[in-house]
């Protein structure tokens, strides 16, 4: 109608396929993206979860079918890696929450009146996307390797016995998590808390809330779509890194995780089918913990 | 209701209070007392410090010396949480992610009032907003806004309520609405009240005292009668109404009263009606004080005539009509005349002389800007 109302000696309906194509034409190079790398991959995906071992057995060759053998068998093969996946990116997600908020409450509220040294922050925060994260987790490696300066220096204090490595442990994929994925949380974090009106702070502390208690009842809960999408865009790729907790980077077999047994599966062992059947329960736990996540923030009134 | 609410307010004092920014100051060494259950109205253009001071009040901001005393109590260095005063700020600042009737409540669940909900009610139902408890304050007009925010400072019954100009945002007719309410609540509530406007009428209307503020400094502060009848100087005269000033040297003294010539008129103000009896002066008159005649009038020494000049403007206003009439050696002066039918029929370039009784006339303390010191 409103396009209508342009022409107005232009019948209705031909004005209204008029823009109808071009409201088409628009979404095209879109649908045809979304068609082409997201559509057809993941029923390929699927597809291939469902394959059967070809009868000639050899390896890496499989025949279409309707095997659902395949998810039983990844599913108690690797269920501590599974376990460990989710465990790692509720760990990580935490920590990165808790790094992030106060550094984003600073950049975003306590230097608001100083826009130029507001920008430089950001950018700080930005910068490490300048350098490859390959490179950047391979740096920290060599950084925390046995007897690399900061380690020697981990044993001197105390903080490790001399027998421990660093590298290879729980604790460094788990840093290594924190590290890389820490800008998304802050970001999102920011953006929000930039916004929040500071008069909303001092209304509070007129009526009689300590700055604790403005923190909890104000600050919080108008922040909360910022940590809601900051932990979402944390979660689900932790959840599903291969990097971090491969024995090339920080990790070792000790601390495989989803990605690092599809990557194995898919490149080392070529079993696709296995390899497929874990990135739907990988991508089925992930779409469930947050429809819970969304749907729970969603009714607690945030805006 | 109202006796629920109702407690004695109590009396502010600020003490020599300064507030120095990075590069000026915003107040400058002010002595304010506000006695207990007043409507007081800090009156002044935007900058001039009164939302500065009653930020200090507030506890928003940290005075750079002085003190500030709230029923003799000395809260200077009280974290504005911990101070018995409750703020409806000039922007509302509802908590948009709270109920109307959590954000009413919000004050009371923190000082863990019992019944925090039925008092909250209970003052929404003040402000006539009982029914709206439920919505979000998006959804509220400005004015409902405005009564929210009253509502949720006036349910913890402070000893002190700032306003910082609550009305500014709403519209002519439902300002003057209420403008009435708040004058009503404040009668019935019984607090004291501190109210930060540049609207003159505003607060004229409402308050029993009213300072007007330039500068960082109180410029003169008295009933609202008393500050229009007699403003003390040139920047009262013209910011509290309008003034026509006249600025000349004393060229006659006596007992009652001093005279200056301006341009070859004399103009004369009662000694008691001026703050300087000597050099050269400032006088004024209000612009419905004067009049204008069309031929010369004779009058006793008990007016002050001006003439003649030229009427280069009239403009209807409704209930009156302004003149503007340019008198050669004097300047423009400005006249109305209220629209009774009576007022003399004139048009432009009309020559017309000016009078006033000199009870009218006020004598100021210091000059207008520009204006200089004839010796």
């Amino acid at each position: 109608m409103a396009f209508a109302a342009f022409g107005s000696s232009a019948p209705t309906t031909q004005g209204q396929t008029k823009s109808g194509r071009v409201v088409l034409a628009l979404l095209l190079p879109g649908l045809i993206y979304l068609v082409l790398f997201f559509v057809i991959p993941l029923v390929s995906l699927v597809l291939t979860s469902l394959e059967a071992p070809a009868a000639s057995g050899k390896i890496g060759e499989y025949v279409p079918g309707v095997d659902f053998a395949n998810y039983s068998y990844v599913v108690t093969k690797y269920w501590p890696q599974i376990a460990r996946s989710f465990g790692f990116a509720f760990l990580a997600t935490i920590i990165a929450l808790l790094i992030s908020y106060p550094l984003a409450y600073f950049i975003g509220v306590k230097v608001r009146s100083r826009p130029m040294l507001q920008r430089m922050m950001v950018t700080l925060v930005i910068a490490p996307f300048f350098i490859s994260f390959l490179l950047r987790t391979i740096a920290w490696k060599q950084m925390l390797a046995d007897h690399s300066p900061i380690m020697e220096w981990a044993h001197q204090v105390g903080l490790m016995s001399p027998s421990q490595s660093f590298i290879g442990s729980e604790a460094a994929v788990v840093f290594g998590l924190v590290y890389n994925f820490i800008p998304f949380m802050t970001l999102p974090l920011y953006t929000s808390l930039e916004r929040l009106d500071i008069r909303f702070l001092e209304a509070g502390s007129d009526l009689y809330a300590s700055p604790a208690k403005v923190f909890r009842k104000i600050t919080l809960p108008l922040s909360m779509p910022g940590i809601i999408s900051g932990t979402l865009l944390t979660f689900i790729p932790i959840a599903g890194d291969y990097v971090n907790a491969s024995r090339d980077f920080l990790g070792s077999s000790n601390t495989s995780m989803i990605g690092t047994m599809v990557d194995a599966d898919f490149l080392q062992n070529r079993n696709y089918p296995a390899a497929s059947a874990m990135s739907v329960v990988l991508m089925g736990i992930i779409l469930i913990l947050v429809t819970w996540y969304v749907r729970k923030s969603g009714t607690e009134d945030l805006l | 209701m109202a006796g629920e609410l109702s407690v004695a307010g109590a009396d502010l004092e600020l003490i020599d209070v300064r507030k120095d920014f990075p590069g000026f100051t915003a107040l400058d060494d002010m002595d304010l007392h506000i006695p207990a259950g007043q409507f007081f109205a800090l009156l002044g253009p935007s900058g001039c410090g009164k939302t500065t001071t009653l930020r200090i009040v507030a506890g928003l901001e940290t005075p750079t010396q002085g003190r500030v005393l709230i029923g003799g109590k000395d809260i200077t260095d009280t974290k504005p949480h911990e101070r018995p005063v409750n703020t409806v700020f000039q922007s509302y600042a509802l908590f948009p992610h709270m109920t109307i009737l959590d954000n009413v409540a919000f004050g009371l669940r923190q000082r863990k009032v019992e019944d925090p909900i039925a008092k909250a009610q209970a003052a929404l139902d003040l402000v006539e907003l009982g029914h709206i408890g439920e919505r979000r304050p998006q959804q509220l007009s400005g004015g409902q806004q405005q009564r929210v925010a009253l509502a949720r400072a006036l349910v913890n019954r402070p000893s002190l309520l700032l306003l910082d100009e609550p009305l500014g945002a709403l519209d002519l007719k439902l300002r003057r609405q209420m403008q009435i309410e708040l004058k009503a609540i404040q009668m019935e509530v019984g607090l004291t009240f501190l109210h930060v406007t540049h609207d003159q009428e505003e607060a004229m209307d409402m308050a029993d005292t009213v300072a007007v503020m330039n500068k960082g400094r109180i410029e003169q502060m008295g009933a609202p009668e008393a500050l229009y009848d007699r403003p003390k100087t040139a920047f009262v005269s013209k910011f509290l109404g309008q003034s026509n000033l006249f600025v000349g040297k004393v060229v006659d003294s006596n007992a009652n009263s001093v005279s200056i010539e301006v341009g070859g008129s004399k103009i004369t103000v009662d000694k008691k009606r001026a703050e300087k009896h000597e050099g050269t002066i400032a006088i004024g008159v209000r612009p419905e004080k004067a009049t204008f005649h069309e031929s010369k009038p004779t009058l006793g020494a008990d007016h002050v005539l001006i003439g003649p000049g030229e009427i280069i403007d009239i403009r209807f206003t409704g209930v009156s009509n302004q003149y503007l009439i340019e008198v050669p050696n004097v300047g423009e002066i400005t006249v109305f005349a209220q629209n009774v039918g009576k007022s003399p029929v004139v048009e432009l370039g009309a020559k017309v002389w000016i009078s006033w009784k000199v009870e009218h006339s006020f004598g100021l303390r210091d000059l207008p800007d520009g204006t200089e010191d004839l010796g």
